[in-house]
């Protein structure tokens, strides 16, 4: 069938396929390779009802991040520099979102679920930890902050 | 051809209803790129609250402007191209539905019992009508595909067994088979979850469940859109741009039409990849499906590029030999007979191919973590459904409205600055909430209160010149819209001057592929209903089964409390089934 179509036709029909394979295959590579993936279901940890800041040695913490309407339970949060933080994320009635600035984290805070993401803080600063979705007439003062120092 | 009969009111009606709502839902664009650069501090602006506005523009522009106008094109293609009249009865019921759907709605909306913008996400929970409406309008949209298109389509063909359909009406069709498969998870969604919580009937509904359903519904439409003005840009633009045009291949742009069919539905998890309770390998999947609905979108720019190349050097055969010389005869500016229409379908195009790369972006699974719910997002999205869809559909619009009602277009000259303006003012819109996207400010949000308002405890002083950049590029596509309107109305108020006629500029194909794999379209609906199906079992599993721990209550935008059951069984509840699981 494809055979009737234009010459210059199937080279651009194959240019485009080629070339969209190719970025399948970085963002594939990304992902498994490099270890940039999405969040995904955290079936042993239950949705939780308060927020919690779990240091486990130096430099290894566990955030429990709780949104609700219009803020964040920990609110403000001091890291040192290098820290690898495991981020666990739910909510307690709407749907919320959290974007951590200059990072990879950007979850969606759906109640009953847990979202997960781990990031290592190596540059000092103050990082906006925003919700993205709105969420009520309060959304747009629902921000929290991370202190690396 | 004579329009005969009422059908001929429908049509007029379903076109100048959509771009009376439009001025609303424009404006309501506009107020929000004034809120978000701090230019207005405050929760309301004239009586209307943000976040009212903000689901006003999502719901009218995106909803109702292109529901109602896709009917009406897809009644003028049919009608005009398969020289079958319609049925008068069929086209006043799709009408009425229609319309009490959208006054529906429109009464929750404008009442600020519906603050759920166009995405309507539970828990946050709006007034039974507004769903209710939707769901007529929607139900509305649908009835002249089963009971006119449908019975022409098929006579049509008995009559010529051995032609093909028009392309026209071939993307119709396709597209219209896709609306009906694509409503099904919304409209699983509306009646199962979202009016029995509304009305009070249950007290609880599971919000993964819900948003899996609407995106299932929701990437799919945007194709829906799409699809129209692709269905026009093979069939009219060739001819508008030259009298000698030509569509460069008939067997490209329909197998265009059927690759839509099969990639437009197992794609929308690239609107969840953030997502939890949804396996990552399914969102991978679905990523991988939407980079396979770009290359109908390849496709196309290639056939309508060389469509205009064929059709310009027909005309001009001097310049049969340039590489770039006959871009210029395209008459981007022409205010002679018929080519200010043209303006519409360049401008849109060239804010298409942006809005092709931006969307690449966004499909690109981890990629999408940079940009997710992002300025990013709706910088996107304003030069694809906001770009060449309703540029083509405007321009169209007038285009059909003038011969319908027998006029001339009035004050051309506005109405082919209009697109221009339009242009300008979202490419600035675009660079300006891209960049501010990457540094990460979020959409949908009342930054005049927050992020834009030194007052602010979150001030966001990086922020401004992006946020500012975005007001003045929104204000500016605002006025093209101005334009635009003035031509309009100037042109609907003005005395009839001729006959009433149907007729359009018809582009007939230069390479006539006959492929006949492509004309028996029950096959292809066959196998993209599975592929939708099989594509969904997984992460519908998930989201009913095993990432999801409790079902929510619904909420106001208004209070934290929530309005379908008292907050202490709520937690009761919690803590039972948590324990259980």
């Amino acid at each position: 069938m494809l055979g009737e179509l234009e010459k210059s036709e199937k080279a651009a029909l194959s240019i485009a396929v080629g070339f969209l394979l190719f970025f399948f295959g970085l963002l594939v590579y990304a992902a498994k390779g490099m270890n940039i993936d999405v969040p995904t279901c955290i079936t042993d940890v239950k949705p939780f009802t308060e927020g919690r800041i779990i240091q486990h040695s130096p430099d290894r913490y566990e955030v429990h991040y709780l949104a609700y309407m219009w803020a964040f339970d920990p609110m403000e949060i001091e890291l040192p520099r290098g820290a690898t933080v495991d981020f666990y994320l739910t909510s307690k009635d709407v749907i919320h979102g959290v974007h951590i600035e200059k990072t990879n984290v950007n979850m969606m805070a759906i109640p009953g679920t847990v979202a997960y993401a781990r990031y290592t803080f190596t540059k000092p600063g103050e990082y906006r930890v925003i919700c993205h979705e709105y969420c009520g007439i309060g959304h747009q003062d629902m921000m929290a902050k991370i202190i690396v120092k | 051809m004579k329009p005969e009969g009422s059908v001929k009111t429908v049509i007029i009606l379903e076109i100048i209803l959509p771009i009376a709502l439009l001025v609303f839902g424009i404006y309501h664009g506009v107020l929000q790129v004034l809120y978000r650069a701090g230019i207005i501090r405050d929760v309301s602006f004239l009586g209307i609250e943000y976040y009212q506005g903000l689901t006003l523009h999502g719901v009218i522009n995106a909803i109702v402007f292109t529901t109602f106008l896709i009917v009406a094109f897809g009644n003028i293609m049919f009608w005009y191209l398969l020289k079958k009249p319609l049925r008068a009865s069929v086209q006043w019921v799709s009408f009425a539905l229609m319309l009490i759907g959208t006054s529906m709605a429109a009464w929750a909306m404008f009442t600020g019992k519906a603050n759920v913008l166009y995405t309507f996400y539970p828990p946050l929970l709006a007034h039974w009508t507004f769903y209710l409406g939707a769901a007529l309008l929607i139900i509305g949209s649908i009835i002249p595909l089963f009971f006119d298109w449908l019975p022409n389509y098929v006579a049509w063909k008995r009559e010529n067994p051995d032609k093909k359909v028009p392309i026209g009406v071939y993307g119709i069709f396709v597209n219209h088979i896709m609306w009906v498969i694509m409503i099904v998870p919304v409209v699983i969604e509306i009646l199962f979850q979202l009016l029995p919580l509304s009305l009070g009937i249950v007290e609880e509904i599971n919000p993964s469940l819900a948003r899996t359903l609407f995106w299932a519904f929701g990437h799919p439409v945007v194709y829906f859109w799409l699809l129209p003005a692709y269905a026009m840009l093979y069939q009219i633009l060739p001819k508008l741009v030259s009298e000698k045009g030509a569509l460069f291949s008939d067997g490209a742009a329909r197998l265009a039409f059927i690759l839509f069919l099969i990639f437009s539905f197992p794609v929308g998890l690239h609107h969840q990849f953030t997502e939890p309770g949804i396996t990552n390998s399914y969102k991978l999947i679905h990523a991988l499906f939407t980079f396979g609905v770009a290359i109908p979108s390849f496709l196309t720019a290639f056939s309508v590029a060389a469509s205009l190349e064929y059709s310009i050097k027909a005309q001009y055969p001097h310049l049969r030999d340039s590489l770039f010389a006959w871009w210029t005869k395209i008459p981007y500016v022409s205010t002679q007979g018929d080519k200010w229409v043209v303006s519409y379908y360049m401008a849109g195009l060239f804010m298409f191919l942006i809005g092709g790369i931006t969307g690449i972006i966004n499909a690109s699974y981890n990629l999408n973590l940079v940009v997710h719910n992002t300025a990013w997002v709706p910088a996107h999205f304003h030069t694809t459904v906001g770009g060449l869809v309703t540029l083509v559909f405007l321009g169209m619009s007038l285009f059909f409205l003038a011969r319908l009602t027998g006029k001339e277009v009035k004050l051309k000259g506005l109405a082919v600055l209009a697109p221009w303006l339009w242009l300008i003012g979202f490419a600035i819109f675009n660079v300006a909430y891209s960049l501010a996207g990457v540094e990460g400010m979020p959409r949908r949000t009342n930054m005049g209160l927050s992020y834009s308002n030194p007052d602010s405890p979150i001030f966001a002083m990086d922020w401004m010149p992006e946020a500012i950049a975005g007001a003045i590029g929104g204000t500016v596509a605002g006025i093209g819209f101005v334009f635009f309107l003035v031509s309009f109305v100037a042109t609907l108020l003005s005395p009839k001057t001729k006959e009433e006629t149907l007729e359009f500029p018809v582009a007939l194909a230069y390479h006539d592929e006959k492929m006949p794999a492509l004309q028996k379209l029950t096959p292809w609906v066959v196998f993209s209903c599975i592929l939708f199906l099989v594509s969904y079992i997984p992460p519908i599993y998930d989201v009913a089964k095993r990432g999801v721990f409790f079902d929510s209550p619904g909420y106001n935008d208004k209070s934290p409390i929530p309005v379908t059951k008292p907050q202490s069984a709520k937690e009761q509840g919690e803590n039972k089934e948590v324990s259980i699981k």
